[in-house]
């Protein structure tokens, strides 16, 4: 039988495309990456994403699955090499819950730091803070928010290491230290030195530039008013 | 204890939608539970306690563990009593996406979609929501055709995942109806819905959860008024 065809539609700096990479990576499986140009969206994107017309869609034999944690359940499901979901439901429940803060209030809250000026940064901060001290408080004493192995939460929170790692270099402040957050410190360490976690980074420097050029354009519109 | 041994508690309220897809769920599982009422306007000890992180309802506590978000308990709900009533998510992997899918797209874009009708501030931004509501909705009949297959529920012969997901606002729905003469489910513009819409709140698992229309009117009627009272005191 032919091997399945299996595409992953992307762009480079996506941190949600990044998850579906590093689950990819995880589980062995051989996938060709289509990247999208987001300002000129290419006629297949808008085949299999019609309703969002957004990146990450994984393709598998001609069916699309869209929004990354739908397909992080569709690989669980499909490929069952390193399972990235516990068995026990309870723990799968609190997987799916600390993917869901991650995305609704913790990205949200770091974003406003990011698009912050002057003194509005500190008010910002204070609101993200609170929300990296709730995952601290949830790590704590466990090396991945899955235990032992990284898992669907690790993965779904991963985008962390990469972001405030860029906004601490852009806005030259410190979002995560190891003093406040000694789990998450930690974290962050463990997630980047797991086997093939790092390779998938975005490279650094042009990330850093894309956000600083993304940063400025943001404040000078705002500033125009 | 309840009658099968089994220690169930949902802290929720009777008119919360969210609450309403536990206690579906929970009946098409056949699940006894205590259903812990939370007052209006007052978080109870226990919901602070179990839910620390949204202070919200619903949350289910099973053997005294919490488990808190509205889909995340259904989906808990369909593992953990797998073997009883029917499957509310489908064993196929790809038919399970395609219903996450779109219980996604309910909570991320339709459902605020229908809350922006009641914050538009001028004509125009009301005609410009309603609007959204309606392409909304026809995507959504695509979806029914899509997941349900020919059946009369997006999950098929039986209530499913984007069933719960979007039936839940019905009561909601059909009390703004009743206040707006807004005609949100159209034979004309979605057969396939309109019908549903019959079909899913005549269902023995949601029959005596689904709050009636003119008590959510009521309800309705006085967060309005608190909200007026809330705006005009500031």
């Amino acid at each position: 039988m032919a091997k399945a065809e299996l595409k992953l539609l992307g762009t480079w700096s996506s941190p949600f495309v990044l998850r579906i990479k590093w689950a990819l990576q995880m589980k062995g499986v051989e996938y060709d990456f289509i990247e999208e140009d987001i300002q000129n969206k290419s006629p297949l994107l808008l085949k299999y994403n019609p309703v969002h017309k957004k990146v990450p869609v994984l393709v598998h034999d001609g069916k699309s699955i869209a929004e990354s944690l739908v397909i992080l359940e569709y690989m669980d499901e499909t490929w069952k090499e390193n399972p990235i979901l516990p068995e026990d439901p309870y723990q799968r429940a609190m997987a799916r819950f600390w993917s869901k803060f991650g995305d609704e209030k913790c990205l949200p809250s770091i974003w406003r730091v990011f698009t912050a000026q002057g003194e509005k940064i500190g008010q910002a901060l204070v609101s993200a803070s609170e929300n990296l001290m709730i995952l601290e408080g949830e790590l704590k004493g466990k090396k991945f928010f899955n235990g032992e192995t990284l898992g669907f939460a690790d993965i779904s929170l991963g985008w962390i290491v990469n972001m405030v790692i860029l906004l601490e270099e852009i806005l030259q402040l410190k979002m995560i230290d190891e003093q406040r957050y000694p789990s998450l410190s930690a974290w962050m360490k463990n997630f980047s030195n797991f086997p093939g976690i790092k390779d998938s980074f975005p490279p650094q420097d042009r990330m850093l530039t894309k956000y600083r050029t993304l940063r400025e354009a943001l404040l000078a519109t705002r500033g125009s008013n | 204890m309840t009658q099968g041994g089994e220690d169930v508690k949902l802290l929720g309220a009777w008119a919360s939608p969210f609450v309403i897809r536990i206690r579906i769920a929970l009946n098409l599982k056949g699940v006894d539970y205590e259903f812990l009422e939370e007052v209006f306007g007052v978080k109870s000890e226990l919901l602070l306690e179990s839910n620390p992180v949204y202070k919200k309802i619903p949350v289910l506590i099973h053997d005294g563990k919490p488990v808190c978000e509205s889909m995340i308990i259904v989906q808990y709900i369909d593992e953990v009593w797998a073997t009883k009533g029917p499957a509310i998510l489908s064993a196929d992997p790809y038919d399970r996406a395609l219903h996450r899918f779109w219980a996604y797209y309910v909570d991320d874009k339709w459902f605020p979609s229908v809350s922006a009708i009641s914050r538009a501030q001028t004509e125009e931004a009301k005609a410009e929501a309603v609007e959204q509501v309606f392409a909304g909705l026809k995507l959504l009949e695509e979806a029914f055709q899509k997941c349900g297959k020919g059946k009369g529920f997006f999950g098929g012969d039986t209530i499913g995942y984007v069933d719960i997901a979007l039936g839940c606002f019905l009561a909601w729905l059909k009390a703004t109806e009743k206040m707006t003469g807004i005609k949100f489910f159209d034979e004309a513009k979605t057969p396939l819905l309109a019908q549903w819409v019959e079909r899913f709140c005549a269902d023995v698992a949601v029959r005596g959860v689904m709050p009636e229309t003119d008590k959510m009117v009521e309800f309705a009627k006085m967060l309005q008024t608190k909200f007026k009272a809330a705006a005009s005191a500031k």
